[in-house]
């Protein structure tokens, strides 16, 4: 039974389809990358997933349990606010612009969603919070604000963040592509850890080494639809499909 | 065109001390700061030296009981008027940015009423609320009333002013906090969303503090006009600082010298109200001390000098 299923998800932005009837399921433990070119849909359908744009068409699963939709008679209804909230619980997200709250410290960023969201009680909150940091090697940065963070460290504690509320399946909207180039190796490292430790990884990249070298699988995006998946080795060594193919000789290509 | 003072530039000697030029002179900074030292000389000069003005009896009128009874209700009304205002405008702001077309429909409508009639037509029009209904009462509607009151004993001049005054700044904030909230990033209520709190969490913890943060130079602009805006009570009646010396000066004729009293007094209470907004703004500024990059002000230093000191020690 595989953790998270998309069935034939579709999104139009009025007339514009930006998805066009996407079926994927991740397993547990696995890590799933999703390459494509810029504009192929890739963030969107990550923000589909957890219902931060409405899927137009189509049902997300996770755990067999429609998200933000609920069976009720052979029909599907609309969940409320709170019962989405509860479920976004189990899909951590770190984004592109890391999103931390500005007026908060690194350590009141991570405490945050199990104090209120998980009713944790403070000290035991802290003392999760600091386990993470020193896992996202940023254990002396507790007391920072953000503005005083790099950029690497800003999604580490992003990262941080999302591991708090213990989620099942952890979804990256291109976590690397905002930072200078010399700080992608300590994100992508902290994310290699992840997944060696076994978390259910959804990674939208541009990383293709990373893709290469952690990813289970590769799917392939192009205009709104998945052209091609499988192996790495598969999808970004012996491409079956003009279009990966050309997309990878443009990523690819030396300079 | 070169002249017969130009000179070609002396080669380059990287041994000399380095050339330091010399500054472009302003003159007209000088004539013009010349002039208009003098203006202000001038007229300070006929300020103090003017009879009329009698500083001598608004000098004994500064600390008179009546003047300082009226004072402080000036200060009850300013805050109890904004406190009541911005609650609603926290509360109008966040039916304009609901999804619900009616609540969008009623807080336009509020913000268009409030923000367009006069706060003084209001105290008129609230004051004289009794010839409208003549009785108020609770209760389901079409049913038998659970509570009534006479209107009369409900409405006196400083409910009606509570009531005037705070209805035009709750239209006034509800468009500035609306502002506010908007200026947080979307970033940020999605990041809140994935960590699955609901929309009211967001608001509470992450949306609303960044956005009374930027609010703060607002709201605090705001208190001071509503300190000026409370003078308008007087057409209730309602002894202020304005009205006390009002009635002092309609038994005593010294029209003038109570003025000053007022302007001093309205003055101060106003300088007051900006050295508090620069402490309120110092102390929302999360992390800038520890960064050290609180705004400096000329205000804060000389107000909050002792502060900042503490702070370092």
């Amino acid at each position: 039974m595989p953790l998270l299923v998309v069935d034939r998800l579709s999104k139009s932005f009025g007339a514009h389809r930006v998805l066009n009837s996407i079926s994927l399921s991740v397993d547990s433990g696995d890590v799933t990358c999703i390459v494509g070119p810029s504009g192929s849909g890739k963030s969107t359908l990550l923000r589909c997933l957890n219902r931060l744009e409405v899927p137009t068409d189509g049902v997300v699963y996770l755990d067999g349990e429609p998200v933000g939709l609920r069976w009720r008679n052979g029909k599907l209804y609309e969940m409320r606010p709170a019962e989405l909230a509860f479920q976004r619980q189990s899909m951590g997200m770190v984004f592109q612009g890391f999103h931390l709250f500005p007026h908060k410290t690194a350590l009141e960023n991570i405490i945050e969603a199990p104090i209120i969201v998980k009713k944790k009680s403070r000290a035991e909150a802290i003392g999760e919070a600091r386990i993470l940091l020193e896992k996202v090697g940023l254990a002396e940065k507790a007391d920072a604000y953000p503005h005083q963070l790099s950029g690497g460290q800003q999604q580490r504690v992003a990262i941080a963040r999302s591991l708090a509320i213990k989620p099942k399946l952890m979804m990256f909207d291109e976590p690397t592509s905002a930072l200078d180039p010399e700080l992608v190796g300590e994100v992508l490292g902290v994310m290699r850890q992840l997944a060696e430790e076994g978390m259910t990884m959804l990674v939208v990249t541009h990383e293709m080494s990373f893709a290469r070298e952690v990813c289970d699988r590769v799917v392939f995006m192009d205009d709104g639809a998945i052209v091609e998946e499988g192996p790495p080795q598969e999808v970004l060594g012996r491409p079956q499909h003009a279009r990966t193919r050309a997309f990878l000789a443009r990523v690819l290509a030396p300079g | 065109m070169r002249s017969e003072a130009d000179r070609p530039s002396p080669a380059i000697d990287r041994s000399a001390p380095i050339p330091k030029p010399i500054p472009l002179p302003h003159p007209s900074w000088w004539i013009g700061g010349a002039v208009i030292v003098l203006l202000a000389v001038l007229f300070t000069w006929t300020l103090v030296t003017n009879r009329n003005m009698k500083w001598d009896i608004a000098l004994s009128y500064f600390f008179n009981w009546e003047i300082l009874a009226g004072l402080g209700r000036t200060l009850v009304l300013t805050f109890l008027a904004m406190i009541v205002g911005l609650t609603l405008g926290i509360v109008i702001a966040i039916m304009r940015l609901s999804r619900n077309p009616v609540f969008q429909g009623v807080s336009w409508a509020w913000v268009w009423f409030f923000r367009g009639v006069p706060p003084l037509v209001q105290l008129v029009f609230w004051y004289n609320l009794a010839l409208l209904f003549p009785r108020i009462s609770l209760g389901v509607p079409f049913a038998p009333p659970l509570m009534s009151w006479d209107t009369n004993d409900l409405i006196t001049p400083f409910s009606a002013a509570i009531l005037g005054l705070s209805l035009t700044e709750s239209g006034y904030a509800a468009e500035m906090i609306r502002a506010g909230i908007q200026a947080v990033s979307a970033g940020q209520s999605e990041a809140a969303a994935s960590l699955g709190m609901t929309r009211g969490q967001a608001l509470r913890r992450i949306i609303m503090p960044q956005a009374l943060r930027i609010l703060i130079p607002p709201i605090g602009n705001d208190t001071i006009s509503m300190l000026k805006f409370t003078s308008l009570v007087s057409v209730l009646a309602l002894p202020d600082l304005m009205y006390s010396a009002q009635m002092i000066y309609s038994r005593t004729y010294q029209t003038i010298p109570l003025l000053l009293v007022v302007t001093v007094w309205y003055l101060v209470l106003a300088t007051i109200l900006t050295g508090l907004e620069q402490l309120v703004e110092r102390r929302f500024s999360y992390g800038a001390r520890a960064a050290g990059i609180a705004s400096r002000s000329p205000w804060r230093l000389a107000l909050f000098g002792w502060l900042d000191r503490k702070a370092a020690s």
